[in-house]
């Protein structure tokens, strides 16, 4: 793989809320931070995210709920993308999303999750250090 | 004159002051070079007469219930009674729901407000492939009328007022409130309350919508007219800056979108044959209150003068109800913070109390721990403590407006006012508020003031108390409340068994008059009224006029 090639992170909201304050911001970070990002938009599927991880061909997946589906969808997402044997990429979740849910979520295979009140520069950094090239 | 003369001496003495105090700056700096609100206006130092010279007290701030309401739209405000104390609420099934707001009932709150999941928000039945993980999770979940009959089981509709966060679907919910008061024997002319109806924002901020923005537009002027006639007492539309301020904007741009959003619905209403003074009594409005204290007072002061004008001189409303800007408002959730929970309380005590001193109809003030989960029963009950403290211990209610004659306020109520004006003249050009939400400008202007907040927030310049400062180590709190998975499942059974037992004929036969009044023109509200009867279930209605009206594609403002 070219060296030079930015990192490409989706920047995706599964389920059905709508609140895509967080995920835009970061997204805008991340680009200032010199990374590619590709926003899904509201209401995606496991399987459109999944999908569009594939198409887009990125290296990270962050993922923002703010509803509370978390315990169901994010889980269902990293069974996808070992469905489709993806094994390297760098899955991160954020939102409201309590301290005792995170245990389970990282088993599942999400590699950190990311509360309110998180400085964009921990992200970067996070990404910056666990991404697989 | 001798005015004269006090304002030449003020002026002097001002001056004077001035040149001291520069003086003193340079051994002792202020905090900061430059003070700004969120919404960009300069602070300055002191206000003072100097900055109400020239105006006119009449013609801008006047007097409180009267024209152009900008002390408020009532003449005695809450001398004659308090605002409605409104906990925006549900969770789980119509039972846990309802168990709920018996209890807030009981604690002395005097209004409901129901919040829905995001499932029946989108118009999807609970059995529906999108909805799993997401059934009761951050509303109650609706699926027919028959939940609905729970959710208000021994709670007498004509003795209490309903807000419902309803926007695409609004029109069944709503006829869902109806026909569980026909059933406990209410007329619907005594039925009080609200559907928030308020499609524009969703587009621009919330993203709960269904339909495109026409079709949309149509079912909304469809409640304008039916309610006008059948439930009179009904607030047709909420027209919320609050979620377009949770997103991220200012202010300034809260007060400028929500408004231009009322300007299209008066619109649309208008184009469809309705007279102004018959529906625009009946609008409502639904605003954020932010953290800073004098700006969010000015901005509700600003907002109810701006509205007045734009409804007497743009569209010629006659009514006084007309004029009035009557607002419910929520304290900002997106300043919560997971960090020392606690400070929570304060932070919407503050908030809390700039509502009150800004005039507002309705409050909900939000609990403690929601920058984790849906609120628990002990936090929900210190939030609305927190609204009984303020308006029966601090004295705040006795006298109508008391911050006006503020130099700083009524200042800032100019600013506001007049910066919001100039932002409606932009959206204007743009072909209005549907039009500028379909090239992105709204969308845009919005994020960027939320990236904005944030990389101050990261560099230091705006403080976040616990979070970039005075952080401490903590453990994570317990007892949060949790939505049992099993809701679905139970919520699924309940669905098959309705569909075994209703009368599935007329149902059919109601649905395919529902699709055909929506691909003409006649009111749909009176069909959707004998769906719901019937007990069609709010995704087989949502449904049939998704096969008529299609689906909302948004415009995408992230990226290249």
């Amino acid at each position: 793989m070219d060296k030079k090639r930015k990192i490409r992170v989706l920047a995706a909201k599964p389920g059905l809320d709508g609140h895509d304050r967080g995920i835009k911001v970061i997204a805008s970070a991340l680009m200032d931070a010199g990374m590619e990002v590709v926003y899904t938009g509201l209401r995606q599927s496991p399987e459109q995210i999944v999908e569009t991880s594939i198409q887009e061909d990125v290296d990270v997946i962050a993922l923002s709920i703010l509803s509370g589906a978390h315990d169901f969808l994010f889980p269902r997402i990293m069974e996808l993308l070992k469905e489709k044997e993806i094994d390297n990429m760098l899955v991160l979740g954020g939102g409201i999303i309590p301290d005792e849910d995170i245990p389970a979520l990282k088993d599942a295979g999400i590699a950190e999750i990311f509360g309110p009140g998180t400085n964009t520069g921990e992200i970067i950094d996070f990404i910056k250090n666990n991404v697989e090239r | 004159m001798p005015v004269q003369k006090g304002e030449d001496r003020l002026l002097a003495a001002f001056e004077e002051w001035s040149e001291n105090v520069e003086q003193k700056l340079r051994k002792r700096p202020e905090r900061k070079d430059e003070f700004v609100n969120t919404s960009g206006i300069p602070v300055n130092r002191l206000y003072s007469p100097i900055d109400q010279t020239g105006a006119d007290y009449l013609a801008e701030i006047g007097l409180p219930g009267e024209y152009p309401f900008t002390r408020g739209v009532q003449p005695t405000m809450y001398r004659g009674r308090y605002w409605t104390m409104r906990q925006y609420a549900g969770f789980a099934t119509a039972k846990d729901t309802n168990r709920r707001y018996r209890f807030l009932l009981e604690q002395g709150q005097t209004g409901l407000s129901v919040a829905f999941d995001l499932p029946t928000q989108i118009g999807y039945d609970s059995d529906h492939s999108l909805a799993q993980g997401e059934v009761g999770k951050v509303g109650v979940t609706i699926d027919s009328l028959k939940d609905m009959e729970i959710l208000f089981d021994q709670i007498p509709l004509d003795k209490v007022s309903t807000s419902m966060t309803i926007n695409s679907p609004a029109a069944v919910l709503l006829a869902m409130y109806m026909a569980v008061a026909e059933k406990q024997g209410v007329s619907s002319r005594d039925l009080k309350g609200t559907v928030q109806n308020d499609i524009l924002k969703e587009y621009s901020a919330r993203g709960t919508y269904i339909f495109p923005p026409k079709p949309s537009m149509r079912i909304i002027t469809d409640i304008f007219s039916f309610c006008s006639r059948e439930i009179p007492q009904w607030n047709t539309i909420s027209i919320s800056g609050y979620h377009i301020r949770e997103a991220g904007s200012t202010a300034v741009q809260e007060v400028a979108f929500t408004l231009a959003d009322g300007i299209a619905y008066v619109e649309a209403a208008i184009n469809a044959g309705l007279d102004v003074d018959k529906f625009a009594p009946r609008l409502s409005f639904f605003f954020n209150a932010h953290l800073d204290f004098f700006e969010e007072i000015a901005k509700f002061r600003a907002a109810r003068r701006l509205w007045a004008i734009i409804m007497r001189d743009r569209f010629k409303a006659k009514d006084p109800r007309s004029l009035m800007i009557r607002f419910h408002t929520q304290t900002a959730g997106c300043t919560l913070t997971a960090r020392q929970p606690m400070n929570n309380i304060v932070r919407v005590a503050f908030q809390a109390l700039s509502a009150v001193l800004g005039g507002t109809q309705s409050l909900h003030t939000n609990s403690m721990d929601e920058a984790f989960a849906l609120p628990g029963e002990e936090a929900v009950q210190i939030a609305l403590r927190t609204q009984q403290l303020i308006a029966y211990e601090s004295g705040v209610t006795d006298t109508v407006d008391p911050l006006a004659g503020s130099y700083y306020i009524e200042e800032l109520t100019k600013e506001i006012f007049y910066r919001s004006q100039k932002y409606i003249e932009k959206i204007d050009e743009l072909g209005g508020a549907a039009s500028a939400i379909e090239q992105g400008f709204i969308q845009r202007e919005i994020q960027d003031s939320a990236y904005r907040y944030q990389r101050e927030i990261e560099k230091e310049e705006r403080v976040v108390v616990g979070v970039n400062r005075f952080q401490i180590e903590e453990e994570a709190p317990k007892g949060l409340l949790r939505v049992d998975p099993s809701v679905r499942i139970s919520q699924i059974e309940g669905l098959k068994k309705l569909r075994s037992e209703r009368d599935n004929g007329r149902v059919k036969d109601l649905l395919g008059e529902l699709r055909k009044t929506a691909e003409g023109t006649d009111n749909l509200m009176p069909v959707i009224l004998d769906a719901v009867r019937a007990y069609a279930t709010l995704g087989e209605i949502c449904d049939a006029l998704r096969d008529v009206f299609g689906e909302y594609q948004p415009v995408s403002t992230i990226g290249g």
